[in-house]
């Protein structure tokens, strides 16, 4: 991947109304990258986006395109018409889709024959050709949002935005959507920073994601970092880590922490010192759930008898609440639901690896 | 009844003959009205964007100010604009009261807000981000507020309609600024007064009646427009 | 597109003021004449035959402001107007003495008629003294429509109250319209009153009202108008001399000669008498 910056942000602060939203430390974009910026509502991540798009004056802190300081005032026109960006409504005109496309082109002031050439080229590459002479007001939802997506790639933009751009779709629409973007990113080479509140795409279309809190971004790594190796309480449990305890280590053998939870004993992976105040998490999907003991030959080095709770059915498998002298949760799949006959009050053993603990120090 | 008959009968007589008389009247009327018109629409479109798109304090009185205006009686501006324009009063050096000008002045004061107000209102119902994704597109201000005005367009022609159907059916400013001097002031609405008060019903209704089709076929023009507007 | 319509709905208004005849600014000061006179000089229709020739002799520009003599002295006192034809004598001898005008001059006359419907219910046909009408009016609760709008008219028929000895105000068969001459006819013609109205508005409006003349011909109910010029050393931004000219041009024998044939033709009397150079008391006051 190259990694040369497009967008960067230092000792960001940004206020508006009268209170600091935003204080984001660092912020790299790199050529051809897609981020995806997670956090719950109000962390910050539309403030962040319309500063980048140049929408959004910053109190302080510094904005750098391709090393250049952004420009701001009216010369920020020049810089805005080299980025785009797309919101969770489509913002459509009230003409044709064909007129939206062109929307950004005729703003430039691109000659008809190019505009007709570009804005054709762009409808077919988001698949609605077809409704080029449409009245923008009798798009579907995803026609719509396929429109508006397509009106800001029709500029060719050497920065892409995209704030929630699939929220208020139905899931299937969403999938369509995010495919052809997926496609779309990954032909046109454009850098692109993406907010949305489904991980799964952020996920699919990120290289790298963020997660956002507070107006600040608390962890930026690869996908799987973040949702594997979260760095805070906070992003634990914002990227699904329901397991997520606290305790002091008791001794350090080889790499090999223990540590005691209401009477129960735990080993995990990693470097530490005896009485240190830890947090570790675990995924639910790392959690094992048997009937009888382990093979005693288990890897598993934390087994550990309970109860089951609740089952909590969610589609293609189940969450398990399990009482253990502390509350865990396993998923397990509906088939091994069936096959181990399991209920509520059923006795089972929980247990998990010590590589899939993910530990960090309580602040 | 009969007389109103007469009327249609005088009407259609005045339009058909080209009466030089109605003929001048009516298209002072329509210049009058017509010119506060665009004047309102220039003021009342303008401020009115503006006092959307942008925050101040006082805001809200302002707006509420402009929407009071909309309802402004037409006589109670005629008698402001009087007192204001009188030989000694505060703007009697301009020497204008009693002549078309002054007519203007007073029509477009009731006319500026009632369009001010409506763009406003038209500006505000735009979503809140569609300035943004204007912005985003790389347009320039001007092209941002051009772009903002042609999609309230729809209200915006209403508040056109709203500003001259106020003004050009409007008598109490008109006959007070205006004086109803024959053929300098006199406009169809105050003719229309003058000739009933000398008990002229028939060429009184006339008036009214080209009146009433000068209106409609004004705002008949404006709702093709704005109809035609929409894309299949 | 969308942009060419709205082209189009502002060349549309651009043409509208381009083909009409420019609107000119206001003319040089004293250009300008400003008539302020009465509602019944202007219904009659006098004035839209005699104001073109004057304004063709003079080169002046003539306005027209048709008020109440009340109001049109208002005008004259606050040097808003710069020459008054009215009708009130009380009050033009207050407007002179006050020295808001100059050079007072008998002009024309016609008469104030006491009018009502054919069925006259106060039984004032025909009667000789309008202060005995009034009486037998208010006796009779017969109902009565007063202008009530400080004109001429009003003056007049408030003086001709005060000699019947009679307070009409608040009474239930009194009604004030609040209206110039002509309204005022209609209204009690629709409410089937009594009005005291000038003989010129009433010819002129005769054929839709259906009232009738009940009470004429007396001294006491000449309707004169004199001719005065607002005075220019109270109001330097008066047109004293167009003043001037309108007056003289209005006394001159030649309209003098117009207003006596005025309305003769169409109503088959004339409206109005012109009086140039007479003193009141000949007209018998």
């Amino acid at each position: 991947m190259n990694r040369t910056p497009v967008l960067e942000a230092r000792d960001l602060r940004v206020r508006r109304g009268g209170t600091e939203v935003l204080a984001i430390n660092s912020f790299t974009l790199h050529e051809n990258e897609t981020v995806a910026l997670i956090g719950p509502n109000g962390a910050g991540k539309s403030s962040l986006m319309l500063t980048l798009a140049g929408l959004l004056e910053p109190a302080s802190g510094q904005l750098l395109f391709r090393n250049e300081p952004l420009p701001t005032g009216s010369a920020a026109t020049g810089y805005r018409r080299r980025i785009a960006m797309v919101f969770q409504e489509p913002l459509l005109f009230d003409t044709t889709v064909f007129g939206n496309v062109a929307a950004g082109l005729k703003i430039r002031g691109i000659p008809p024959g190019e505009i007709r050439d570009r804005v054709d080229a762009t409808l077919r590459r988001f698949r609605i050709a077809h409704l080029a002479q449409r009245s923008a007001r009798k798009l579907s939802g995803g026609e719509a949002q396929r429109t508006s997506l397509a009106r800001a790639f029709a500029t060719r933009p050497e920065v892409i935005i995209l704030d929630e751009p699939f929220a208020a779709l139905d899931p299937p629409t969403r999938q369509l959507l995010t495919d052809d973007l997926e496609q779309v990113l990954r032909e046109w080479r454009t850098a692109a920073i993406l907010s949305t509140h489904d991980q799964g795409e952020a996920l699919r279309l990120a290289d790298r994601m963020m997660v956002m809190n507070n107006g600040a971004i608390v962890q930026s790594g690869p996908p799987s970092e973040v949702m594997n190796r979260p760095a805070t309480e906070f992003v634990a449990a914002f990227v699904g880590m329901e397991n997520i305890f606290s305790g002091t280590t008791t001794t350090t053998v080889g790499g090999l922490l223990s540590l005691e939870i209401a009477g129960t004993h735990l080993e995990f992976m990693g470097d530490g010192v005896p009485g240190e105040n830890v947090v570790f998490c675990i995924r639910p999907e790392h959690v094992t759930v048997s009937v009888g003991t382990p093979e005693s030959h288990t890897s598993a080095r934390n087994v550990f008898p309970g109860r089951i709770v609740r089952i909590v059915p969610l589609g293609l498998y189940q969450k398990l609440y399990l009482e253990c002298g502390f509350t865990l949760v396993a998923a397990v799949t509906n088939q091994s639901l069936q096959e181990l006959q399991l209920a509520p009050g059923s006795p089972v053993f929980a247990s998990f690896k010590a590589t899939a603990v993910h530990l960090f120090r309580s602040g | 009844m009969e007389v109103l008959f007469q009327g249609i009968r005088e009407a259609l007589r005045l339009l058909l003959t080209f009466d030089k008389e109605v003929l001048s009247i009516t298209l002072l009327s329509l210049k009058v009205s017509g010119l506060a018109t665009l004047i309102s629409v220039g003021v009342g479109m303008g401020g009115g964007t503006a006092v959307a798109l942008t925050e101040f304090p006082g805001k809200r009185l302002l707006v509420s100010v402009v929407n009071t205006g909309m309802g402004l009686p037409p006589v109670v501006v005629g008698l402001f604009v009087t007192v204001m324009l009188w030989r000694n009063g505060p703007l009697g050096q301009w020497e204008i009261l009693y002549t078309p000008t002054a007519m203007v002045i007073a029509q477009t004061v009731i006319a500026a807000p009632i369009v001010m107000g409506i763009t406003i209102a038209a500006i505000q119902n735009l979503p809140p981000n569609l300035k943004l994704q204007i912005l985003s597109l790389g347009a320039s201000r001007p092209q941002m507020l051009l772009l903002l005005v042609r999609e309230a367009r729809l209200p915006l022609l209403a508040a056109v309609m709203a500003g001259f159907g106020g003004v050009i059916s409007e008598v109490g400013a008109s006959i007070m600024v205006g004086g109803n001097i024959k053929g300098y002031t006199r406009v169809l609405t105050t003719a229309t007064v003058m000739e009933s008060g000398k008990g002229n019903f028939d060429t009184a209704i006339a008036l009214g009646i080209i009146l009433l089709t000068l209106c409609f076929g004004i705002n008949y023009l404006l709702t093709v427009v704005q109809q035609r507007e929409r894309p299949r | 597109m969308t942009t060419t319509r709205f082209r189009f709905l502002f060349t549309f208004f651009f043409l509208l003021l381009l083909l009409s005849p420019a609107i000119s600014p206001a003319r040089a000061a004293s250009k300008n004449l400003i008539l302020a006179t009465t509602t019944s000089t202007q219904d009659s229709g006098l004035l839209d035959l005699l104001i073109p020739l004057f304004e063709k002799e003079s080169g002046l520009m003539v306005k027209t402001i048709a008020v109440g003599s009340g109001q049109a002295m208002k005008m004259g006192e606050k040097g808003e107007a710069d020459v008054l034809l009215v009708h009130s004598p009380d009050a033009e001898k207050k407007f002179m003495t006050g020295e808001f005008g100059i050079n007072r001059r008998l002009v024309m006359h016609n008469d104030f008629i006491l009018v009502g419907p054919t069925t006259d219910p106060a039984k004032i046909r025909g009667m000789k003294q309008s202060t005995v009408a009034f009486k037998q009016i208010a006796a009779t609760g017969a109902l009565f429509l007063s202008r009530g709008d400080n004109s001429g008219t009003h003056a007049k028929e408030k003086g001709l109250w005060n000699g019947a000895g009679i307070n009409p105000e608040g009474q239930k068969w009194y009604q004030q319209t609040g209206l110039g001459m002509g309204q005022t006819l209609n209204v009690a013609a629709e409410k089937k009153g009594y009005t005291l109205a000038d003989r010129g508005t009433y010819l002129a409006m005769k054929k839709s009202l259906g009232m009738e003349i009940l009470v004429e011909g007396e001294p006491l109910l000449l309707n004169i108008y004199h001719v005065i010029e607002v005075n220019p050393l109270k109001w330097p931004k008066v047109n004293g001399a167009g003043a001037r000219a309108f007056a003289e041009f209005m006394i001159s024998k030649k309209v003098q000669d117009l207003i006596g044939k005025f309305g003769a033709e169409k109503y088959g009397a004339p409206l109005f008498f012109p009086d140039a150079g007479k003193k009141p008391e000949t007209l018998g006051l």
